[in-house]
């Protein structure tokens, strides 16, 4: 690459850099200016000029936010548990074992794939009430925690995994649990770990379901207890900011450490396309 | 998030199907499941998924479907009021104003996914020094929580807010943009761009991958430039990525919640003129007096539309082929 080429590149990645975390980095300021600062300053200004964690101690007084947290992180955790055990179960049942009503089964989770979440969230929130677990954390868990994408995903992880190392098990005398815990599940290990950071960003982040399925303030999880506090003191923006940066930075984190397996099931995925 | 990845399973899905219909390399044929267990495990095994997806994704589909055509309330059984709901869709000016932005939706965001995330990955494809530092902090807007995002978003547009204080230093004044109809649309949309890029630019990057190096070095020495070799090496290679890419952000954008929910409020901005069919289906059908039946109605309209989208964009890729 020729030398103008490469400072052009870098200029341009910077600039995109700039959008991209730049809002990020906005909020972060904003939460970290004390009661005194102007937040609204023209010129604005970046960095706060007397820097201070007030605010996110605040937002702690305002809402409930570290109980709120800590439910979001329940339900994340839960999430992340039910879809790894509940995928790879059926994900292992549609793609190794033979049995009538397979492909019957395959079917189910290809048609539940494709049925768009937005459209059914009444229908669910009935069925929820009629359960008796709505405004509980379990109703707000339950819809998810199989996902028909994950076990399909799973399913075409088995599928890759050489037949012939489960044949020579299966000659040996494993029977068909010890064949999926001893062989099959430590092969597809790169796919779960895929798995589990969609279903914990897919619980930690949603909002319609527990929007509508949650009543009782006591019970929000963060991205609803955040909702409330934006709609109940809006005025404060460095308590709204502060009370972002709370619910954004476990997955910043949880993302920066886990980039690597990230990216790689993500382009696996799509290069099959 | 969740209705992004989508996207894996389905591409995942075609690639193994297609794996599995070849024959193994000693001809045995296509690969079987194993034949002796006892009988019950295969179940218990699919038991647990199969439960969950059928009481709580297909039993509520079908649900949807039969409610369309009662008058059910949340705390009253109701009837069967036939083609009714629809007839009222038809005379409601909220509903046609949700389909009117639903739509403008999909117009808006769908031709800017299709092309900036494509730029992106060409950007971010070459490895040079840190550039996994600019991939990872490109994703980052996708990892943050929609609620975050749109916050952070409501923040930057306020009337007090950065980009109008940027905007009136440069001496261009403010904008309303969450308090004017139409800039407040505009402003979502751009939100739902901003947080996609990243997404997206991880599918084009996959994409661009499987591009022989050969066809741009061959081009390179006929004598096409750079951008000359853009349209017609780099797209025709990656013009199914770019269907599906189509595909998969128009029928995002049509169900499109949050982002309006956050920025609007929950009544849809300004007389309720910035509503879309989910944030509709969500304010009609929820509450003590929600109309199930005539939230399930505009529910079915959005189903029938999510998969016209779909097919739309499948055929004129297949149009294009011919």
């Amino acid at each position: 690459m020729p030398a103008w080429e490469i400072v052009l590149r870098y200029l341009l990645l910077v600039a995109v850099l700039a959008l991209m975390i730049g809002p990020f980095l906005w909020q972060l300021s904003t939460a970290l200016k004390g009661p005194h600062e102007n937040i609204f300053s023209s010129p604005p200004k970046f960095l706060p000029s007397d820097p201070t964690v007030h605010n996110f101690e605040r937002v702690a007084d305002t809402i409930p936010v570290w109980d709120y947290a800590l439910n979001s992180l329940k339900v994340a955790a839960a999430n992340v548990v039910t879809n790894c055990v509940g995928a790879a179960l059926a994900g292992y049942a549609l793609a190794r074992l033979r049995y009538r009503g397979r492909k019957a089964a395959t079917i189910v989770f290809i048609l539940a794939m494709l049925v768009p979440v937005e459209g059914i969230i009444i229908a669910q929130f009935t069925t929820m009430r009629e359960l008796g677990l709505n405004n509980t954390l379990i109703g707000v868990l339950l819809p998810g925690c199989v996902s028909a994408l994950n076990v399909l995903l799973m399913r075409n992880a088995f599928l890759n995994v050489p037949y012939e190392i489960e044949e020579a098990a299966f000659v040996d005398g494993a029977n068909v649990w010890q064949r999926f815990l001893r062989i099959a599940l430590p092969a597809v290990k790169g796919t779960l770990a895929v798995v589990a950071i969609f279903a914990f960003m897919g619980a930690w982040d949603d909002f319609l379901w527990p929007l509508i399925v949650l009543s009782d303030p006591d019970r929000f999880t963060l991205t609803i207890g955040l909702n409330y506090l934006h709609g109940t003191f809006a005025n404060d923006e460095r308590l709204v900011a502060a009370g972002t940066v709370i619910a954004v930075l476990p997955l910043i984190i949880l993302f920066a450490c886990l980039q690597r397996y990230f990216f790689r099931g993500v382009g696996e995925g799509a290069v099959k396309g | 998030m969740k209705s992004t990845t989508a996207s894996q399973a389905a591409a995942d899905l075609a690639g193994a199907d297609a794996e599995r219909k070849e024959p193994r390399p000693d001809g045995r044929g296509p690969r079987r499941g194993i034949r002796r267990q006892l009988p019950t495990s295969p179940w218990l095994f699919a038991a647990p998924g199969l439960a969950i997806v059928g009481i709580f994704i297909l039993y509520p589909f079908l649900s949807t479907l039969n409610n369309a055509f009662t008058d059910k309330r949340t705390l009253i059984e109701g009837d069967y009021v036939g083609f009714a709901n629809f007839q009222e869709l038809w005379h409601d000016e909220m509903f046609w104003i949700g389909l009117r932005n639903s739509t403008l939706y999909v117009l808006g965001v769908v031709p800017a996914l299709v092309v900036l995330p494509l730029l992106l990955a060409l950007l971010v494809q070459k490895h040079i020094p840190g550039i996994t530092f600019f991939r990872s902090a490109f994703y980052t807007p996708v990892v943050a929580s929609i609620v975050v995002v749109g916050l952070i978003w409501v923040w930057m547009l306020d009337e007090r807010g950065l980009v109008n204080a940027l905007l009136e230093a440069v001496g261009v004044g403010k904008a309303g943009f969450l308090s004017d109809q139409w800039l407040l649309l505009l402003s979502a949309m751009t939100v739902t761009v901003w947080k996609g890029l990243g997404y997206y630019m991880i599918i084009y990057l996959a994409a661009l991958a499987n591009v022989p190096r050969e066809l741009h070095e061959a081009a390179a020495v006929d004598g096409a430039g750079a951008v000359r070799r853009f349209f017609s090496v780099t797209v025709p290679a990656v013009r199914s990525t770019m269907v599906l890419v189509a595909a998969l952000s128009s029928v995002a954008a049509f169900k499109v919640f949050s982002e309006v929910y956050l920025m609007a409020g929950p009544t849809g901005g300004p007389a309720g003129e910035d509503t879309t069919l989910v944030m509709l289906v969500q304010r009609v059908g929820t509450g003590l007096t929600g109309r199930v039946g005539y939230a399930s109605a505009i529910s079915v309209v959005v189903f029938v539309v999510t998969v016209a989208l779909m097919l739309l964009v499948l055929r004129a890729d297949r149009k294009e082929d011919a």
